[in-house]
């Protein structure tokens, strides 16, 4: 009985879900799983993640059927008799605990061969400092002289004041939108230094696999590598709770092409030359926007 | 009932002697009994105190935008919660069930050390009103996480020497507890009642006490290190005064992770004697089962990193910890093997306390199953700190840890009260408490895959629809918990009285005892006849 509403339940969950999917793919019923990402390291994670999922999957379908089989057959109410001399069976016991040990080891290699990839930071092309503050992001591209702070854009903090009457849905890219995102190049080894200049905060952008905590006093090393056909906007949010705005302190990413980059980085930097010059006019500010 | 001072001192063993009345029967409490319905008790209250925060959680995250609370005071809600059901609640139900239990189990007429018991016991109320207080002082109630992370921690305000004393508090309570466990299964065992006799929840309770003994301390010393941080200039975790913030984050873990044992490892010895009660056939395994349980306790003190995957670590530790973490699968599918083969072949009946039992058999496993998955080093930079972590470590602490006390309340209720339950009205409780639990946490999953970070107050627009799910998950099991507390006291006031064993297949120890079980439990040790009745595996 019991199996049977849970499997109902799980059917009924399962039938919303595709239904939705169906209907309306971009809708919020469909985000059911990781995104493969955008870069090789993220289709790797997304493939090993995949692969775990279905090994539990089917291990879950032999325990939790010899289980409901169990539970179904060996019913007193249908008059079964326990056999009460069924204590201990050393075979059965030593299969039991020999065959994970084979799936863990099967599940152990390819893990490992991918973090051994994830930690080879060597031949980066571009490095770009992150320090995380309370409550935003500082970027510094360290061979360009070219440095800026990103904060939660105006629209998302306005509507996510406590007494605001703002609908969420009416702003683009609620809680998920800054005012100067990262701008970074396609096809391109990036390597972030992340640091952090108060608590620890997190960088976290799920389409690039990369996830590093950003600790005050510690300057922890990341890459990743966009595919060079696949520009745009990429974002994520701060993955470590780092006190009250924890929650809005979002990341953006803009991936152009190498071309692109270059323009918008050499612009940048004459940018901030001018403004950080001592005979600058007085209304230059420094960071300003790309 | 008679006047105890009427009574001789030579009648102590009679049930009803020696028991102070009124108010200084429970403030000076010595009886092993008495000290586990305080707890007991105390567990529930704190059940609904941090219950009551997970509802205004789940309240403000219903839908996006900031409807209820600030973000502060959501980072509190949060920070108490996890803090009051840990600390407070399921750690106290332990020791309750422990108190109440391992005497009658082992032969024995209490506790081997009963004016520590009343300590342990009444540290607890001052810890906690301590803890809950900080809810009132200027800066609010801490708001870093339970895990309490420096530096951010050191920027709770008032609060902070109030968190600080009251783990300490906590922690003392929990070593003498434990002590008190550990004294009692070493030394107070009726004759023939060996080691590997003993009944599964005895020994679970053994292997979490040493659990205790190691662990606590090692968090005493963690905080007492935050405490110099703040107040006497220290900076063993200020990387500018040359300490190591991360290194706050390994200590705590290595009390960390034997903790979450130490919440699991009791509910696998009840549900290692409500399976074969309900089943109406011995353990299958009882010796692989010790060992399996022994093996987690160990593994537990090797795996901790995992839980910091991304704050930087060489190559080779990650290896290291994503290696001895998979091996824990090993040991725990052991238990889940011998719980399923225990049914196979059996008789089966499903009472409220085999109901409870077997979600946590399918539940508990499904989060086993994540963990596995977390365990895997880059797979986790994706999952750590999202809900998916948040789903995997409320599948094991609610139809795990939580479902395991309601399955032992439910099997031994009548034991203790000489009543039995109102079961249609538990099994309605089960079933509400199954289905909301599934859809309050299942969700979760979803979130934390399509990227939600967890401890956020408020969320972007696609994660709308999920969380409503958990959140209706949420209220409608809050809902059903108060089933619970009126399901034990009607129990307690009446219901049909019961004879010496509650259920037709349960023949341990303290189904041998009249129900309710006397005063000083076993006053005249068991029989070998009575104690190989009970270990009959």
């Amino acid at each position: 009985m019991m199996i049977r509403a849970r499997l109902a339940t799980l059917a009924l969950l399962a039938a919303a879900a595709c239904g939705s999917l169906a209907a309306h793919a971009d809708s919020g019923w469909a985000q059911l799983n990781m995104t493969p990402g955008v870069t090789e390291m993220s289709r790797n994670i997304y493939g090993l993640h995949m692969l775990i999922f279905w090994v539990c999957v089917v291990i879950a379908v032999l325990v939790f059927g010899v289980m409901v089989y169990s539970l179904v057959k060996f019913r007193r109410s249908k008059g079964a008799i326990p056999d009460v001399t069924m204590v201990h069976n050393t075979k059965v016991e030593l299969v039991w605990t020999a065959v994970p040990v084979v799936i863990l080891v099967a599940m152990a290699v390819p893990a490992a061969r991918t973090l051994v990839q994830i930690e080879d930071t060597s031949k980066t092309e571009l490095t770009i400092k992150v320090t995380g503050f309370q409550w935003g992001w500082q970027y510094e591209y360290l061979d360009d002289g070219v440095a800026f702070y990103s904060h939660l854009d105006h629209a998302s903090n306005a509507a996510r004041q406590l007494s605001a009457n703002i609908d969420p849905a009416s702003v683009d890219n609620y809680l998920l939108n800054v005012d100067y995102p990262l701008v970074v190049p396609a096809g391109t080894k990036v390597r972030l230094l992340i640091t952090g200049a108060d608590v620890i905060h997190s960088w976290w952008v799920p389409a690039f696999g990369v996830k590093k905590d950003a600790i005050p006093g510690f300057v922890n090393e990341a890459w990743f590598k966009v595919d060079a056909d696949k520009p745009g906007l990429y974002r994520g949010q701060c993955a470590e709770l780092c006190g009250r705005d924890h929650g809005f302190m979002p990341i953006v990413v803009d991936v152009r092409s190498k071309a692109d980059y270059q323009t918008w980085v050499k612009g940048k930097a004459a940018e901030q030359k001018q403004a950080a010059a001592p005979d600058a006019s007085a209304t230059a500010a420094a960071p300003s926007a790309p | 009932m008679a006047d105890p001072h009427a009574h001789d001192a030579t009648l102590e063993h009679d049930s009803h002697d020696h028991k102070p009345h009124g108010w200084r029967r429970w403030v000076y409490a010595t009886n092993h009994k008495d000290i586990g319905t305080m707890y007991l008790i105390f567990a529930c209250t704190m059940f609904f105190i941090g219950g009551a925060m997970a509802m205004v959680i789940r309240l403000e995250l219903f839908k996006p935008g900031m409807q209820w609370v600030d973000p502060q005071l959501f980072n509190s809600m949060t920070t108490m919660h996890a803090l009051i059901m840990i600390f407070g609640a399921v750690m106290p139900a332990w020791t309750g069930l422990a108190n109440w239990m391992i005497p009658m189990q082992v032969g024995a007429p209490d506790m081997a050390l009963p004016r520590l018991n009343n300590f342990s016991f009444w540290i607890l109320p001052f810890a906690f009103t301590l803890l809950l207080s900080s809810l009132f002082v200027p800066g609010g109630a801490p708001a870093g996480g339970w895990t309490m992370y420096p530096p951010l921690v050191l920027q709770n305000g008032a609060s902070f020497p109030m968190l600080i004393f009251a783990i300490h508090m906590m922690g003392a309570s929990s070593i003498l507890g434990a002590i008190n466990v550990v004294v009692t299964i070493m030394n107070m065992r009726a004759p023939g009642m060996t080691l590997l006799r003993m009944p599964l929840f005895v020994w679970t309770w053994l292997i979490t006490a040493y659990l205790l003994i190691a662990v606590m301390p090692v968090l005493a010393g963690a905080v007492t290190m935050l405490l110099t941080d703040h107040f006497f200039g220290t900076t063993f975790f200020t990387a500018a005064g040359g300490g190591d913030p991360v290194m706050f984050q390994h200590i705590f873990w290595f009390f960390g992770h034997p903790e979450v044992y130490i919440l699991i490892l009791p509910a696998f010895g009840i549900v290692s004697e409500i399976i074969p009660t309900f089943s109406r056939k011995p353990l299958f395994g009882y010796e692989a089962m010790v060992y399996a349980v022994a093996s987690i306790a160990f593994l537990s003190f090797i795996v901790w990193a995992h839980h910091m995957f991304t704050v930087g670590m060489p190559l080779a530790a990650q290896l290291f910890f994503m290696l001895s973490t998979m091996l824990i699968a090993i040991p725990t599918g052991v238990k889940v093997f011998n719980w399923t083969a225990t049914m196979w072949k059996g008789s089966l009946s499903f009472e409220p306390p085999m109901l409870f039992a077997l979600a946590f058999l399918f539940l508990f496993t499904i989060g086993g199953f994540s963990g596995l998955m977390l365990a895997i080093v880059p797979a986790d930079y994706q999952y750590q700190d999202t809900y998916f972590v948040v789903a995997h470590f409320h599948y094991v602490l609610v139809p795990g840890a939580i479902f395991g006390i309601m399955a032992g309340v439910y099997y031994w209720l009548p034991k203790w009260t000489g009543h039995m339950y109102n079961q249609a009205l538990a099994t309605w409780h089960f079933w509400l408490s199954a289905i909301f639990v599934n859809v309050l946490f299942f969700p979760q999953h979803f979130l934390g895959l399509a990227g939600m970070p967890r401890r956020i107050p408020d969320y972007a627009v696609q994660f709308t629809d999920w969380n409503m799910v958990s959140s209706i998950g949420g209220f409608g099991f809050g809902l059903a918990q108060l089933l619970f507390p009126y399901i034990v006291w009607r129990a307690v006031r009446s219901g049909e009285r019961i004879g010496n064993s509650a259920w037709e297949g349960a023949h341990g120890l303290e189904w041998q005892l009249p129900s309710p079980a006397p005063y000083h439990s076993w006053s005249t040790p068991p029989t070998d006849a009575q104690i190989a009745r009970g270990a009959a595996h």
